[in-house]
Protein backbone atom coordinates (compact mmCIF):
# COMPACT_ATOMS: atom_id res chain seq x y z
CA UNK A 1 0.00 0.00 0.00
CA UNK A 2 2.87 2.68 1.15
CA UNK A 3 6.35 2.09 0.68
CA UNK A 4 9.26 4.22 1.09
CA UNK A 5 13.11 2.65 0.43
CA UNK A 6 16.02 4.74 1.05
CA UNK A 7 13.75 8.13 1.27
CA UNK A 8 16.46 11.17 1.87
CA UNK A 9 14.82 14.52 2.10
CA UNK A 10 17.31 17.74 2.44
CA UNK A 11 15.80 21.41 2.39
CA UNK A 12 17.39 24.16 0.69
CA UNK A 13 18.50 25.85 4.39
CA UNK A 14 20.84 22.44 4.78
CA UNK A 15 18.32 20.94 6.94
CA UNK A 16 17.82 16.83 6.51
CA UNK A 17 14.49 15.61 7.50
CA UNK A 18 14.55 12.21 6.05
CA UNK A 19 17.94 10.31 6.19
CA UNK A 20 17.15 7.06 4.31
CA UNK A 21 14.18 6.09 5.38
CA UNK A 22 12.55 2.35 4.51
CA UNK A 23 9.28 1.75 5.34
CA UNK A 24 6.03 -0.47 4.08
CA UNK A 25 2.97 -0.12 5.41
CA UNK A 26 -0.33 -2.59 4.76
CA UNK A 27 -3.71 -1.78 3.12
CA UNK A 28 -6.11 -1.73 6.32
CA UNK A 29 -3.21 -1.23 8.81
CA UNK A 30 -3.18 1.69 11.42
CA UNK A 31 -0.09 3.16 12.13
CA UNK A 32 0.88 6.12 14.27
CA UNK A 33 4.20 8.33 13.53
CA UNK A 34 6.04 9.84 16.88
CA UNK A 35 9.01 11.67 17.52
CA UNK A 36 9.65 14.91 19.17
CA UNK A 37 9.07 17.98 17.68
CA UNK A 38 11.28 18.39 14.12
CA UNK A 39 12.42 14.90 14.08
CA UNK A 40 10.41 14.64 10.26
CA UNK A 41 7.75 13.61 10.94
CA UNK A 42 5.76 15.99 9.04
CA UNK A 43 7.90 15.63 6.32
CA UNK A 44 7.55 11.80 6.54
CA UNK A 45 3.71 12.88 6.21
CA UNK A 46 3.66 15.57 3.48
CA UNK A 47 5.38 13.25 1.28
CA UNK A 48 2.91 11.08 1.03
CA UNK A 49 0.77 13.52 -0.68
CA UNK A 50 3.38 14.77 -2.39
CA UNK A 51 3.73 18.47 -0.65
CA UNK A 52 7.04 17.78 -0.39
CA UNK A 53 9.02 16.30 -2.87
CA UNK A 54 11.98 13.62 -1.47
CA UNK A 55 15.63 14.68 -2.60
CA UNK A 56 15.89 10.59 -3.33
CA UNK A 57 14.81 7.69 -2.91
CA UNK A 58 11.61 6.00 -3.96
CA UNK A 59 8.14 6.96 -2.50
CA UNK A 60 4.94 4.56 -3.86
CA UNK A 61 1.20 4.35 -2.37
CA UNK A 62 -0.96 2.71 -4.01
CA UNK A 63 1.22 1.45 -7.08
CA UNK A 64 2.11 5.16 -7.77
CA UNK A 65 5.56 6.04 -8.00
CA UNK A 66 5.63 9.54 -6.41
CA UNK A 67 8.87 10.02 -7.73
CA UNK A 68 8.35 9.63 -11.36
CA UNK A 69 4.29 11.52 -11.03
CA UNK A 70 4.52 14.40 -13.36
CA UNK A 71 3.14 17.51 -11.40
CA UNK A 72 0.07 17.21 -13.74
CA UNK A 73 -1.08 13.82 -12.05
CA UNK A 74 -0.95 14.86 -8.70
CA UNK A 75 -4.45 15.63 -8.39
CA UNK A 76 -5.14 11.88 -9.37
CA UNK A 77 -2.78 10.91 -6.46
CA UNK A 78 -4.66 13.29 -3.83
CA UNK A 79 -8.15 12.19 -5.20
CA UNK A 80 -6.90 8.38 -3.66
CA UNK A 81 -5.54 9.88 -0.33
CA UNK A 82 -7.37 11.81 2.46
CA UNK A 83 -5.38 14.21 4.49
CA UNK A 84 -6.64 15.47 7.88
CA UNK A 85 -4.62 18.31 9.52
CA UNK A 86 -4.28 19.75 13.04
CA UNK A 87 -5.68 23.06 12.00
CA UNK A 88 -8.55 21.43 9.99
CA UNK A 89 -7.79 23.66 7.05
CA UNK A 90 -11.69 24.50 6.32
CA UNK A 91 -13.40 27.36 4.45
CA UNK A 92 -14.61 29.80 6.09
CA UNK A 93 -16.80 30.67 4.00
CA UNK A 94 -18.15 27.49 3.44
CA UNK A 95 -20.67 25.71 5.63
CA UNK A 96 -20.12 22.54 7.08
CA UNK A 97 -22.06 20.46 4.28
CA UNK A 98 -20.39 22.75 1.37
CA UNK A 99 -17.02 21.78 3.06
CA UNK A 100 -17.34 18.27 2.86
CA UNK A 101 -19.19 18.35 -0.48
CA UNK A 102 -16.12 20.83 -1.87
CA UNK A 103 -13.91 17.21 -2.55
CA UNK A 104 -16.75 16.16 -4.17
CA UNK A 105 -17.16 19.08 -6.67
CA UNK A 106 -13.62 18.87 -7.00
CA UNK A 107 -13.26 15.99 -8.81
CA UNK A 108 -16.93 16.56 -10.87
CA UNK A 109 -18.96 14.33 -9.00
CA UNK A 110 -22.95 14.48 -10.37
CA UNK A 111 -25.02 16.48 -7.40
CA UNK A 112 -26.74 13.03 -6.47
CA UNK A 113 -23.74 11.27 -5.48
CA UNK A 114 -22.50 14.29 -3.70
CA UNK A 115 -25.81 14.39 -1.85
CA UNK A 116 -25.85 11.43 -0.66
CA UNK A 117 -22.19 10.64 0.41
CA UNK A 118 -21.47 14.23 1.93
CA UNK A 119 -24.88 13.06 4.13
CA UNK A 120 -23.52 9.51 4.66
CA UNK A 121 -20.47 11.26 5.85
CA UNK A 122 -22.04 13.61 8.02
CA UNK A 123 -23.79 11.34 10.06
CA UNK A 124 -21.06 9.06 10.84
CA UNK A 125 -18.95 11.98 12.72
CA UNK A 126 -22.70 12.82 14.03
CA UNK A 127 -22.37 15.96 12.61
CA UNK A 128 -25.84 16.01 10.34
CA UNK A 129 -27.69 18.29 13.23
CA UNK A 130 -25.40 21.06 12.10
CA UNK A 131 -24.59 20.69 8.27
CA UNK A 132 -25.69 24.74 7.57
CA UNK A 133 -23.15 25.82 10.48
CA UNK A 134 -20.27 27.58 9.67
CA UNK A 135 -16.57 26.61 10.54
CA UNK A 136 -16.27 30.02 12.93
CA UNK A 137 -20.10 28.69 14.65
CA UNK A 138 -18.33 25.38 15.87
CA UNK A 139 -16.09 23.75 18.42
CA UNK A 140 -12.64 22.78 17.45
CA UNK A 141 -13.87 19.12 18.17
CA UNK A 142 -16.75 19.71 15.58
CA UNK A 143 -14.08 21.76 13.30
CA UNK A 144 -11.57 18.67 13.02
CA UNK A 145 -15.10 16.00 12.29
CA UNK A 146 -15.74 18.11 9.29
CA UNK A 147 -11.87 18.08 8.46
CA UNK A 148 -12.59 14.15 8.79
CA UNK A 149 -15.99 13.71 6.93
CA UNK A 150 -14.64 15.87 4.14
CA UNK A 151 -10.89 13.78 3.78
CA UNK A 152 -13.02 10.52 3.73
CA UNK A 153 -15.94 11.30 1.77
CA UNK A 154 -14.22 10.46 -1.25
CA UNK A 155 -13.70 7.30 0.05
CA UNK A 156 -10.03 7.02 0.25
CA UNK A 157 -7.61 3.86 0.46
CA UNK A 158 -5.42 5.98 2.59
CA UNK A 159 -6.06 8.90 5.50
CA UNK A 160 -3.26 10.61 6.84
CA UNK A 161 -3.53 12.46 9.30
CA UNK A 162 -0.59 15.09 10.89
CA UNK A 163 -1.58 15.87 14.77
CA UNK A 164 -5.53 15.63 14.34
CA UNK A 165 -5.85 16.12 17.82
CA UNK A 166 -2.83 18.88 18.38
CA UNK A 167 -5.17 21.53 18.96
CA UNK A 168 -8.14 19.73 20.81
CA UNK A 169 -8.60 18.54 24.89
CA UNK A 170 -8.28 15.37 26.44
CA UNK A 171 -11.99 14.54 25.78
CA UNK A 172 -12.49 15.68 22.03
CA UNK A 173 -9.41 13.88 21.25
CA UNK A 174 -11.00 10.78 22.31
CA UNK A 175 -14.27 11.11 20.13
CA UNK A 176 -12.18 11.89 16.92
CA UNK A 177 -9.92 8.33 18.05
CA UNK A 178 -13.34 6.84 17.81
CA UNK A 179 -14.08 7.95 14.47
CA UNK A 180 -10.49 6.95 13.21
CA UNK A 181 -10.87 3.88 14.73
CA UNK A 182 -14.16 2.92 12.85
CA UNK A 183 -12.85 4.05 9.53
CA UNK A 184 -9.79 1.88 10.22
CA UNK A 185 -12.60 -0.46 11.07
CA UNK A 186 -13.78 -0.25 7.04
CA UNK A 187 -10.59 -1.06 5.89
CA UNK A 188 -9.16 2.00 5.12
CA UNK A 189 -5.29 2.54 5.86
CA UNK A 190 -4.36 5.42 8.38
CA UNK A 191 -1.27 6.69 8.95
CA UNK A 192 -1.36 9.10 12.03
CA UNK A 193 1.46 11.90 13.30
CA UNK A 194 0.78 12.54 17.25
CA UNK A 195 2.46 13.89 20.37
CA UNK A 196 -0.09 12.18 22.32
CA UNK A 197 0.88 9.61 24.43
CA UNK A 198 -1.55 8.80 26.45
CA UNK A 199 -3.80 7.46 22.66
CA UNK A 200 -0.59 5.85 21.51
CA UNK A 201 -0.61 4.24 24.66
CA UNK A 202 -4.67 3.11 24.92
CA UNK A 203 -5.41 2.08 21.45
CA UNK A 204 -2.55 0.23 20.25
CA UNK A 205 -1.43 -0.10 16.93
CA UNK A 206 1.68 -0.11 14.82
CA UNK A 207 4.01 2.53 16.16
CA UNK A 208 6.82 4.40 13.82
CA UNK A 209 9.25 6.65 15.94
CA UNK A 210 11.40 9.17 13.63
CA UNK A 211 13.95 10.83 15.24
CA UNK A 212 16.70 13.10 13.62
CA UNK A 213 15.21 12.27 9.72
CA UNK A 214 15.69 8.22 10.53
CA UNK A 215 13.02 5.42 11.85
CA UNK A 216 14.38 4.59 15.09
CA UNK A 217 11.66 2.27 16.36
CA UNK A 218 9.08 -0.07 14.48
CA UNK A 219 6.59 -1.92 16.98
CA UNK A 220 3.47 -3.61 16.26
CA UNK A 221 0.72 -2.62 19.33
CA UNK A 222 4.15 -0.19 20.44
CA UNK A 223 3.89 1.98 23.11
CA UNK A 224 4.71 5.97 23.08
CA UNK A 225 7.89 6.72 24.74
CA UNK A 226 11.03 9.21 23.95
CA UNK A 227 14.59 8.19 23.10
CA UNK B 1 -14.60 19.92 -19.43
CA UNK B 2 -18.24 19.17 -18.13
CA UNK B 3 -21.02 21.64 -18.89
CA UNK B 4 -21.89 21.29 -15.31
CA UNK B 5 -18.94 22.47 -13.95
CA UNK B 6 -18.61 24.80 -16.19
CA UNK B 7 -21.77 26.44 -14.59
CA UNK B 8 -20.28 25.75 -11.26
CA UNK B 9 -16.79 27.81 -12.13
CA UNK B 10 -19.05 30.84 -13.29
CA UNK B 11 -21.59 30.57 -10.25
CA UNK B 12 -18.56 30.83 -8.38
CA UNK B 13 -16.47 33.67 -9.82
CA UNK B 14 -20.20 35.49 -9.43
CA UNK B 15 -20.56 34.48 -5.63
CA UNK B 16 -16.75 35.09 -4.95
CA UNK B 17 -17.54 38.92 -6.08
CA UNK B 18 -20.66 39.25 -4.17
CA UNK B 19 -18.21 37.78 -1.17
CA UNK B 20 -15.28 40.18 -1.70
CA UNK B 21 -17.20 43.17 -2.21
CA UNK B 22 -14.43 45.80 -1.37
CA UNK B 23 -12.10 44.28 -3.21
CA UNK B 24 -13.93 43.74 -6.26
CA UNK B 25 -15.13 47.78 -5.84
CA UNK B 26 -11.06 48.40 -5.29
CA UNK B 27 -10.51 46.41 -8.68
CA UNK B 28 -13.34 47.88 -10.28
CA UNK B 29 -12.61 50.81 -9.71
CA UNK B 30 -8.34 50.74 -10.98
CA UNK B 31 -9.96 49.06 -14.38
CA UNK B 32 -11.98 52.71 -14.58
CA UNK B 33 -10.01 54.82 -14.05
CA UNK B 34 -6.87 53.13 -16.04
CA UNK B 35 -9.59 52.70 -18.90
CA UNK B 36 -11.08 56.50 -18.26
CA UNK B 37 -7.40 57.91 -18.83
CA UNK B 38 -6.36 55.38 -21.55
CA UNK B 39 -9.98 56.00 -23.42
CA UNK B 40 -9.67 60.10 -23.60
CA UNK B 41 -6.13 59.90 -24.13
CA UNK B 42 -7.22 57.95 -27.39
CA UNK B 43 -9.83 60.27 -28.20
CA UNK B 44 -7.13 62.92 -28.05
CA UNK B 45 -4.63 61.19 -30.09
CA UNK B 46 -6.92 59.74 -32.54
CA UNK B 47 -8.36 63.62 -32.95
CA UNK B 48 -4.57 64.41 -33.11
CA UNK B 49 -3.82 61.70 -35.69
CA UNK B 50 -6.60 62.95 -38.07
CA UNK B 51 -5.78 66.63 -37.90
CA UNK B 52 -2.28 65.86 -38.92
CA UNK B 53 -3.87 63.48 -41.54
CA UNK B 54 -5.07 66.24 -42.93
CA UNK B 55 -2.51 68.83 -42.98
CA UNK B 56 -0.64 66.12 -44.78
CA UNK B 57 -2.90 65.64 -47.04
CA UNK B 58 -2.72 69.23 -47.85
CA UNK B 59 0.78 69.30 -48.75
CA UNK B 60 1.74 69.07 -52.72
CA UNK B 61 4.58 69.73 -54.77
CA UNK B 62 4.00 72.39 -57.94
CA UNK B 63 6.09 71.53 -60.38
CA UNK B 64 6.88 75.01 -63.00
CA UNK B 65 7.07 73.75 -66.50
CA UNK B 66 10.09 75.06 -68.38
CA UNK B 67 8.04 78.62 -70.30
CA UNK B 68 9.42 76.90 -73.22
CA UNK B 69 8.33 73.61 -73.26
CA UNK B 70 5.79 73.54 -76.31
CA UNK B 71 2.47 71.26 -75.72
CA UNK B 72 3.60 67.52 -77.11
CA UNK B 73 6.34 67.83 -74.42
CA UNK B 74 3.81 69.17 -71.21
CA UNK B 75 1.96 66.14 -71.98
CA UNK B 76 4.44 63.51 -72.10
CA UNK B 77 5.69 65.69 -68.91
CA UNK B 78 2.32 65.41 -66.95
CA UNK B 79 2.08 61.64 -68.20
CA UNK B 80 5.82 61.22 -67.04
CA UNK B 81 4.96 62.83 -63.60
CA UNK B 82 2.01 60.63 -62.96
CA UNK B 83 3.47 57.39 -63.48
CA UNK B 84 6.08 57.87 -60.80
CA UNK B 85 6.38 55.76 -58.05
CA UNK B 86 3.91 57.34 -55.59
CA UNK B 87 2.21 60.01 -56.75
CA UNK B 88 -1.74 59.67 -56.45
CA UNK B 89 -2.54 62.52 -58.71
CA UNK B 90 -1.26 65.43 -60.74
CA UNK B 91 -3.92 68.05 -61.36
CA UNK B 92 -2.78 70.44 -64.23
CA UNK B 93 -2.89 74.27 -64.40
CA UNK B 94 -1.96 75.79 -67.95
CA UNK B 95 0.01 79.14 -67.61
CA UNK B 96 -2.77 81.69 -68.17
CA UNK B 97 -4.48 79.85 -65.09
CA UNK B 98 -1.54 80.46 -63.24
CA UNK B 99 -1.34 83.98 -64.74
CA UNK B 100 -4.75 84.65 -63.42
CA UNK B 101 -4.04 83.34 -59.99
CA UNK B 102 -1.37 85.22 -59.87
CA UNK B 103 -3.36 88.83 -60.75
CA UNK B 104 -6.67 87.50 -58.16
CA UNK B 105 -3.86 87.42 -55.54
CA UNK B 106 -1.48 90.26 -56.57
CA UNK B 107 -3.66 93.00 -58.54
CA UNK B 108 -4.59 93.99 -61.95
CA UNK B 109 -0.92 95.75 -62.52
CA UNK B 110 0.20 92.05 -63.68
CA UNK B 111 -2.16 91.83 -66.22
CA UNK B 112 0.27 93.58 -68.58
CA UNK B 113 1.67 90.15 -68.91
CA UNK B 114 -1.39 89.08 -70.91
CA UNK B 115 0.30 89.84 -73.36
CA UNK B 116 3.41 87.91 -73.09
CA UNK B 117 3.09 85.40 -70.16
CA UNK B 118 5.93 85.07 -68.75
CA UNK B 119 4.96 82.11 -66.56
CA UNK B 120 5.43 78.28 -67.28
CA UNK B 121 2.42 75.68 -67.37
CA UNK B 122 2.39 73.90 -63.98
CA UNK B 123 1.62 70.66 -62.52
CA UNK B 124 0.01 70.01 -58.53
CA UNK B 125 1.64 66.87 -57.56
CA UNK B 126 -0.40 64.63 -54.58
CA UNK B 127 1.87 62.20 -53.00
CA UNK B 128 -0.03 58.48 -52.12
CA UNK B 129 2.29 59.04 -48.60
CA UNK B 130 2.67 62.66 -47.80
CA UNK B 131 5.63 61.51 -46.25
CA UNK B 132 7.50 60.77 -49.27
CA UNK B 133 6.61 64.80 -50.69
CA UNK B 134 10.56 65.47 -50.33
CA UNK B 135 11.93 62.26 -51.88
CA UNK B 136 9.55 62.95 -55.05
CA UNK B 137 9.64 66.43 -55.56
CA UNK B 138 13.57 65.51 -55.54
CA UNK B 139 13.10 63.08 -58.51
CA UNK B 140 10.74 65.46 -60.53
CA UNK B 141 13.33 67.97 -60.33
CA UNK B 142 15.76 65.38 -62.51
CA UNK B 143 12.94 65.70 -64.85
CA UNK B 144 13.87 67.17 -68.37
CA UNK B 145 11.63 70.55 -68.91
CA UNK B 146 10.82 71.65 -65.09
CA UNK B 147 11.79 74.76 -64.69
CA UNK B 148 11.06 75.03 -60.29
CA UNK B 149 9.61 72.39 -58.23
CA UNK B 150 8.84 73.52 -55.24
CA UNK B 151 7.18 71.98 -51.67
CA UNK B 152 7.70 74.51 -48.98
CA UNK B 153 10.66 72.25 -47.93
CA UNK B 154 11.55 73.77 -44.64
CA UNK B 155 8.61 74.22 -43.26
CA UNK B 156 6.88 70.94 -44.48
CA UNK B 157 9.69 69.06 -43.16
CA UNK B 158 9.64 70.90 -39.76
CA UNK B 159 5.69 69.91 -39.93
CA UNK B 160 6.22 66.44 -40.33
CA UNK B 161 8.72 66.08 -37.92
CA UNK B 162 6.86 67.91 -35.57
CA UNK B 163 3.71 65.34 -36.58
CA UNK B 164 5.52 62.24 -36.04
CA UNK B 165 7.14 62.74 -32.91
CA UNK B 166 4.14 64.07 -31.36
CA UNK B 167 2.23 60.80 -32.39
CA UNK B 168 5.79 58.38 -31.14
CA UNK B 169 4.75 60.25 -27.47
CA UNK B 170 1.25 59.65 -27.60
CA UNK B 171 1.63 56.16 -28.41
CA UNK B 172 4.30 55.66 -26.06
CA UNK B 173 2.33 57.28 -23.32
CA UNK B 174 -0.91 55.26 -23.99
CA UNK B 175 1.31 52.46 -24.11
CA UNK B 176 2.75 53.43 -20.38
CA UNK B 177 -0.78 54.30 -19.15
CA UNK B 178 -1.75 50.64 -20.13
CA UNK B 179 1.00 48.77 -18.40
CA UNK B 180 0.36 51.04 -15.61
CA UNK B 181 -3.50 49.91 -15.43
CA UNK B 182 -1.73 46.57 -15.71
CA UNK B 183 0.33 46.34 -12.87
CA UNK B 184 -2.36 48.78 -10.95
CA UNK B 185 -5.08 45.87 -11.54
CA UNK B 186 -2.90 42.75 -10.97
CA UNK B 187 -1.51 43.97 -8.15
CA UNK B 188 -5.98 44.33 -6.71
CA UNK B 189 -6.17 41.13 -8.06
CA UNK B 190 -2.95 39.42 -6.18
CA UNK B 191 -4.32 40.90 -3.08
CA UNK B 192 -7.77 39.67 -3.52
CA UNK B 193 -6.07 36.46 -4.34
CA UNK B 194 -3.29 36.06 -1.32
CA UNK B 195 -6.42 36.76 1.07
CA UNK B 196 -8.21 33.14 -0.73
CA UNK B 197 -4.63 31.05 -0.56
CA UNK B 198 -5.94 28.95 1.89
CA UNK B 199 -8.72 28.53 -0.22
CA UNK B 200 -6.63 27.39 -3.35
CA UNK B 201 -4.17 25.65 -1.21
CA UNK B 202 -7.59 23.01 0.46
CA UNK B 203 -8.66 23.11 -3.61
CA UNK B 204 -4.78 21.56 -4.34
CA UNK B 205 -4.79 19.41 -1.36
CA UNK B 206 -8.29 17.45 -2.26
CA UNK B 207 -7.28 16.70 -5.85
CA UNK B 208 -8.37 20.10 -7.68
CA UNK B 209 -6.98 20.82 -11.04
CA UNK B 210 -4.71 23.98 -11.59
CA UNK B 211 -7.47 24.05 -14.13
CA UNK B 212 -10.40 23.58 -12.01
CA UNK B 213 -8.19 26.07 -9.06
CA UNK B 214 -7.42 29.10 -12.07
CA UNK B 215 -11.13 29.05 -14.09
CA UNK B 216 -13.44 30.76 -11.17
CA UNK B 217 -10.32 33.19 -10.58
CA UNK B 218 -9.88 34.14 -14.54
CA UNK B 219 -13.58 34.47 -14.89
CA UNK B 220 -13.72 36.65 -11.73
CA UNK B 221 -10.87 39.20 -13.38
CA UNK B 222 -12.79 39.11 -16.90
CA UNK B 223 -16.61 40.18 -15.10
CA UNK B 224 -13.77 42.83 -12.86
CA UNK B 225 -12.52 43.93 -16.41
CA UNK B 226 -15.98 44.40 -17.99
CA UNK B 227 -17.44 45.93 -15.15
CA UNK B 228 -14.64 48.16 -14.89
CA UNK B 229 -15.08 48.91 -18.65
CA UNK B 230 -18.67 49.94 -18.62
CA UNK B 231 -18.42 53.57 -16.57
CA UNK B 232 -15.20 55.01 -19.50
CA UNK B 233 -17.42 53.45 -21.95
CA UNK B 234 -21.03 55.66 -20.95
CA UNK B 235 -18.65 58.93 -19.82
CA UNK B 236 -16.58 58.69 -22.99
CA UNK B 237 -19.27 58.63 -25.52
CA UNK B 238 -21.24 60.78 -24.08
CA UNK B 239 -18.99 63.46 -24.12
CA UNK B 240 -17.95 62.87 -27.21
CA UNK B 241 -21.26 62.82 -28.63
CA UNK B 242 -21.84 65.99 -26.64
CA UNK B 243 -18.61 67.37 -27.91
CA UNK B 244 -19.12 66.83 -31.58
CA UNK B 245 -22.91 68.14 -31.47
CA UNK B 246 -21.14 71.30 -29.93
CA UNK B 247 -17.96 71.86 -32.71
CA UNK B 248 -18.92 70.14 -35.48
CA UNK B 249 -21.23 73.53 -36.73
CA UNK B 250 -18.16 75.80 -35.29
CA UNK B 251 -15.62 73.93 -37.48
CA UNK B 252 -17.70 73.94 -40.78
CA UNK B 253 -14.80 74.58 -43.40
CA UNK B 254 -12.15 74.56 -41.08
CA UNK B 255 -8.73 72.59 -41.63
CA UNK B 256 -9.58 70.53 -38.12
CA UNK B 257 -12.34 68.35 -38.34
CA UNK B 258 -13.54 66.38 -35.46
CA UNK B 259 -13.79 62.36 -36.10
CA UNK B 260 -17.29 61.85 -37.47
CA UNK B 261 -19.10 60.07 -33.60
CA UNK B 262 -20.03 56.52 -36.24
CA UNK B 263 -17.77 54.20 -36.62
CA UNK B 264 -14.86 55.75 -34.19
CA UNK B 265 -17.40 55.75 -30.77
CA UNK B 266 -18.27 51.50 -31.23
CA UNK B 267 -14.70 51.46 -32.20
CA UNK B 268 -13.25 53.14 -29.31
CA UNK B 269 -15.65 51.10 -27.15
CA UNK B 270 -14.92 47.56 -28.56
CA UNK B 271 -11.31 48.84 -27.64
CA UNK B 272 -12.19 49.68 -24.38
CA UNK B 273 -14.11 46.58 -23.37
CA UNK B 274 -11.26 44.37 -24.92
CA UNK B 275 -8.63 46.08 -22.97
CA UNK B 276 -11.12 45.25 -19.94
CA UNK B 277 -11.25 42.01 -20.31
CA UNK B 278 -7.72 41.41 -21.33
CA UNK B 279 -6.32 43.13 -18.33
CA UNK B 280 -8.90 41.20 -15.76
CA UNK B 281 -8.23 38.21 -17.56
CA UNK B 282 -4.29 38.39 -17.34
CA UNK B 283 -4.26 39.91 -14.19
CA UNK B 284 -6.13 36.81 -12.73
CA UNK B 285 -4.08 34.06 -14.58
CA UNK B 286 -0.43 35.92 -13.22
CA UNK B 287 -1.65 36.21 -9.86
CA UNK B 288 -3.86 32.82 -9.34
CA UNK B 289 -0.17 31.05 -11.11
CA UNK B 290 2.41 31.80 -8.00
CA UNK B 291 -0.20 29.71 -5.86
CA UNK B 292 -0.88 27.19 -7.73
CA UNK B 293 1.90 24.90 -6.64
CA UNK B 294 1.46 23.17 -3.56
Amino acid sequence: MIVMKNVYKKYPNGVVAANGINIEIDRGEFVYVVGPSGAGKSTFIKMMYREERPTSGEIIINGINLATLRNKRVPQLRRQIGVVFQDFKLLPKLNVYENVAFALEVIEAPPAEIRKKVNDVLALVGLTQKARMFPNELSGGEEQRVSIARSIVNVPKVVIADEPTGNLDPETSWDIMKIFEQINARGTTIVMATHNREIVNAIKHRVIAIEGGLITRDEYGGEYYEG
Amino acid sequence: MKARTLGRHVRESFKSIRRNSWMTFASVSAVTVTLLLVGVFIVIMMNFNHLAKSIENDVEIKVVADPAADKVIIKELVEKVQSTDGVLEVVYSSRDAELDKMIKSFGDELSLYKQSNPLGDALYVKAKDPQQTAAIAKKIDTYDYTYDVVYGEEKVEKLFNVLNMSRNIGLVLILALLFTAMFLISNTIRITIVARRTEIEIMKLVGATNNFVRIPFVLEGMWLGIMGAIAPMLIISISYYKLFELLEPKLQGELFQLLNTAPFIYQLNGLILFMGISIGVWGSFMSVRKFLKV
